[in-house]
């Protein structure tokens, strides 16, 4: 019975790490959007190429916030929930 | 105009002295050499901890900081770990590297470390005062130093020690110190300019206002600390994957012929170049640049000098009567 309920607690786990990733689709889009962007800009105008690039970087940066919390969560579920999850599980049996 | 061209015309001389590194004493060397062995001693210092102190992993392992040892206090025990003590060590070498860059400086004179130090010490003052003013001119120190400890503490994964920005207590630490820099310039206008601030544009949405203030230290440090974590955990796995794909494929050889992982040579230097290089000194620039635009965006000089004149004129007021 133990070996089953840490089996799931292991499953749950690696599923919600799974799907925490998920999020890492909107920041690929954004970015992708912002490069797009700045590269029309510089094909419009080539001679602010080191100003947009610039502000290009630090765009890109910050939209990649939502997808870096994404793999903090995933992070989080596979290398240090489990041990925890386990712990509770078994203080609670006793 | 006349007075233009003669400038122009009449040839600047350049004395000899101007870039000499002549007349230096052995004592000058002498000191200089310390400079530099004591930048490059924590490095050493940091390989040797790592020596004596680290268990040698087996397989694929990914692990936070390493423990050195616990202190014990009343309230809460306090760990010594590996993130701490690089970022100490970072600390150590910058300090001895910007002494020996400013060593035996003088006006007029263009050494090379001279004009090394001027370019830094130039290139963030540019920054600073295009993106805050000439108001924050004050903030140029700290920004250089935020920069520099940043991208030094991520570049130190080169040399094979443990990066002290992929620890979030140390990122947050940094985050935390900048938290309170825009508290304190948002309260330079008074107390209750700052608690107005956060019922704008509505009174209701005060709560939001609450959670945006707090979410500004937060993100910055979870943005620095998941973009260098996520460079090394995806440099494990491609090192740990690339052994096992030329295990695959050489370990039919016999003897140790088969146990040499030959993929795993040079192939991920590669990564390493945007992981370690691009990625840590982008991210040092983007909390730089965040730094500054918060701190920046934090403090308006017309509020500041209204507030200013008010004072004033009650004061003349009072005087007066």
């Amino acid at each position: 019975m133990l070996e089953l309920a840490i089996g799931i607690i292991l499953g749950g786990c690696a599923l919600g790490a799974g799907c925490a990733m998920i999020a890492g689709i909107g920041p690929g889009i954004g970015e992708g959007n912002a490069v797009a962007k700045a590269c029309e800009a510089i094909g419009r105008q080539p001679e602010c190429k080191s100003a947009v690039t610039s502000t290009m970087l630090m765009g890109c940066a910050v939209a990649e916030t939502t997808g870096l919390y994404a793999f903090v969560i995933a992070f989080l579920l596979l290398f240090v929930a489990p041990g925890r999850f386990v712990n509770i599980l078994i203080n609670a049996i006793g | 105009m006349s007075e233009a061209a003669s400038t122009v015309e009449t040839p600047v001389k350049v004395p000899e002295t101007l870039f000499s590194e002549e007349n230096r004493t052995s004592a000058f060397k002498a000191k200089d050499t310390l400079l530099l062995i004591m930048t490059f001693l924590p490095v050493l210092i940091g390989w040797l901890a790592k020596v004596l102190f680290l268990k040698p992993s087996e397989g694929v392992e990914i692990t936070g900081a390493y423990i050195f040892f616990t202190i014990k206090l009343p309230l809460m025990d306090l760990p010594i770990t590996e993130a701490q003590v690089n970022s100490w060590l970072v600390i150590i070498a910058i300090a001895f590297l910007c002494l020996y860059l400013t060593h035996g400086i003088k006006a007029g004179v263009y050494t090379k470390r001279a004009v090394l130090a001027e370019w830094a010490v130039e290139k963030v003052e540019d920054l600073v005062r295009s993106n805050m003013g000439e108001y924050f001119m004050g903030m140029a120190p700290f920004i250089a130093a935020i920069l520099g400890l940043s991208a030094f503490s991520s570049l130190i994964s080169l040399l094979g020690l443990f990066p002290p920005t992929s620890d979030l207590n140390i990122v947050g630490g940094w985050a935390l110190l900048v938290f309170i820099l825009i508290t304190y310039y948002k309260m330079k206008c008074g107390p209750l300019h700052y608690l107005k601030s956060f019922c704008e544009p509505a009174p209701f949405l005060a709560p939001l206002n609450v959670i945006s203030e707090v979410a500004t230290p937060v993100s910055m440090a979870f943005r620095h600390y998941a973009n260098i974590l996520s460079g090394s955990v995806i440099s494990v796995l491609l090192a740990a994957a690339l052994a096992s794909l030329s295990q695959l494929l050489i370990g039919w050889l016999p003897g140790f012929l088969g146990k040499i992982p030959i993929f795993r040579i040079g192939i991920p230097a590669i990564l390493s170049i945007y992981f370690d290089l691009f990625s840590g000194c982008l991210q040092a620039f983007v909390f730089a640049m965040l730094t500054m635009l918060y701190v920046g965006g934090a403090f308006s000089l017309e509020d500041y000098m209204k507030k200013k004149e008010k004072k004033k004129a009650k004061k003349v007021s009072n005087t007066l009567s």
